[in-house]
């Protein structure tokens, strides 16, 4: 099998540190491009909660396109347009390039956006608005109220759904590798095209499941704390209870 | 405009269709092979719990690498109908997705059903194709639905292996566009067109919860 044949793993891990490079663009992609998702996404979320029907309405229709139409196409049609739209724009005498690193995070953090203002929306709506009232009655300043009662409730809802959609967009950033962007997939189809060795592949899965199954398994362990019934700090005598059931 | 001859359009239409149909195939085997999956990772226990731990495996390896590489080693190690290949790769990472969302519905049914069926002396078949998984699909089924959408939608990595898809197809004829009107029409028709199906269907998702939830 040409799979464990040592010579080629041999000549495939002598090779790696273009994989090694590109692992380090993913990780830098990902991470801006979650830092724009989570600001778009948390400002879309808000619009659509407010009572304004025009910020409701931009929100509405951003998401709905964003999620229905492939990231893909997305990052085709800034690559191919917009160079030319930029010329347009701002009257340059030659197309405008962007680099493919500014391209796809600004890509990945629209499209993931769209994804995290649902999150931050259902999150917003999921707290009755008794909440507030009742910690406001129970002598809660605003500010106390949003740090002790309304936020606790609102990350244990959406903390899960958010982490999930870091773990997508890491994976969603290999679209970099279409449009030649240096990311670790494209570095490995170089080198698998280069070799003519399938281990390329399999060490860049390796690389991309160092990246990907910790946030999974923070995605696990949110899920199961935010279904776990929520306890009260743990006091001497409830610690006693405890220790005697 | 200069490119939507007749020609053009069919040529990005028959691209449509293979989109529609890579799709629609593995959305139905992942349904089928996604549930054996889920079915083994709930139930497998003792003798057969090595199963289980395999199942879990699969699940976390394609929940922790991008479609494209897997897409990419699809190719390069599978031969045959550049389709059928297709169908075959989107297949084996969506069951493990659809694996988890059917686990989801299994998990969300009360522990009760399963007990008063046995206690009604189903076998453990039984109990699944007549009480159990009737239940959990009922539950299931917007995220199934928003997983479909998500299938269509990533069918357009295809063009990366230059599979005859809607977008490659498109992007073939974007090679004869040279002005950035042209450019911007055809880019307006292609993000319409997958708009418009996976639309439709987040519609039809809406219906049936507003229908179940009135039921």
């Amino acid at each position: 099998m040409e799979l464990f044949n040592p010579e080629r793993w041999a000549a495939t891990l002598a090779n790696t540190d273009l994989l090694w490079q590109g692992f380090l663009f993913t990780i830098e992609v990902s991470l801006a491009g979650l830092l724009v998702s989570l600001l778009v996404g948390t400002l879309l979320g808000v619009f659509s909660t407010t009572q304004s029907r025009v910020l409701r309405g931009i929100s509405r229709v951003y998401v709905e396109f964003f999620q229905n139409t492939p990231i893909v196409v997305q990052v085709f049609f800034v690559y191919t347009a917009g160079p030319m739209l930029l010329q347009a724009i701002t009257g340059a005498e030659h197309v405008v390039r962007i680099a493919p690193f500014v391209l796809v995070v600004i890509c990945v953090g629209l499209y993931h956006g769209a994804y995290v203002a649902e999150v931050i929306r259902t999150g917003i709506e999921a707290i009755p608005r008794g909440q507030m009232e009742g910690a406001q009655s129970q002598g809660f300043t605003r500010v106390q109220a949003y740090r002790y009662v309304i936020l606790p409730q609102t990350f244990r809802i959406i903390l899960p759904p958010l982490a999930n959609q870091a773990l997508n967009l890491v994976k969603n950033t290999s679209v970099l590798a279409l449009i030649a962007g240096g990311d670790l997939m494209y570095q490995a189809d170089i080198l698998v095209a280069d070799s003519g060795y399938l281990q390329g592949y399999i060490v860049c899965c390796a690389m991309y499941f160092l990246i990907c199954f910790p946030i999974a398994m923070l995605v696990t362990w949110l899920e199961k704390r935010s279904r776990a019934p929520r306890k009260a700090r743990r006091t001497a005598t409830a610690g006693a209870t405890e220790a005697e059931v | 405009m200069g490119v939507f001859t007749a020609s053009n359009v069919a040529f990005m239409l028959q691209g449509l269709l293979n989109t529609i149909v890579i799709s629609a195939a593995s959305i139905v085997l992942s349904i089928a092979f996604g549930t054996l999956l889920a079915l083994t990772k709930s139930y497998c226990r003792g003798r057969w719990s090595w199963l289980r731990w395999l199942v879990t495996a699969y699940i976390e390896l394609f929940r922790c690498t991008p479609n494209l590489l897997w897409i990419l080693i699809f190719r390069f190690t599978v031969q045959g109908d550049n389709i059928l290949v297709s169908i075959l790769t989107f297949t084996v990472f969506t069951s493990a997705v659809m694996a988890e969302i059917v686990r989801g519905g299994l998990n969300a049914l009360p522990k009760g059903q399963f007990e008063a069926a046995q206690s009604q002396g189903f076998g453990f078949v039984d109990t699944m194709r007549l009480v159990v998984l009737p239940q959990a699909f009922k539950m299931i089924v917007p995220a199934l639905f928003s997983q479909c959408t998500t299938v269509i939608k990533d069918t357009s990595y295809l063009r990366g292996i230059d599979v005859h898809e809607f977008m490659r197809n498109s992007a073939v004829v974007m090679g004869q566009a040279s002005t950035l009107p042209q450019i911007l029409l055809l880019y307006g028709f292609v993000l319409l067109t997958y708009f418009v199906l996976n639309f439709a269907i987040s519609l039809a998702v809406r219906a049936y919860q507003r229908r179940s939830a009135a039921a």
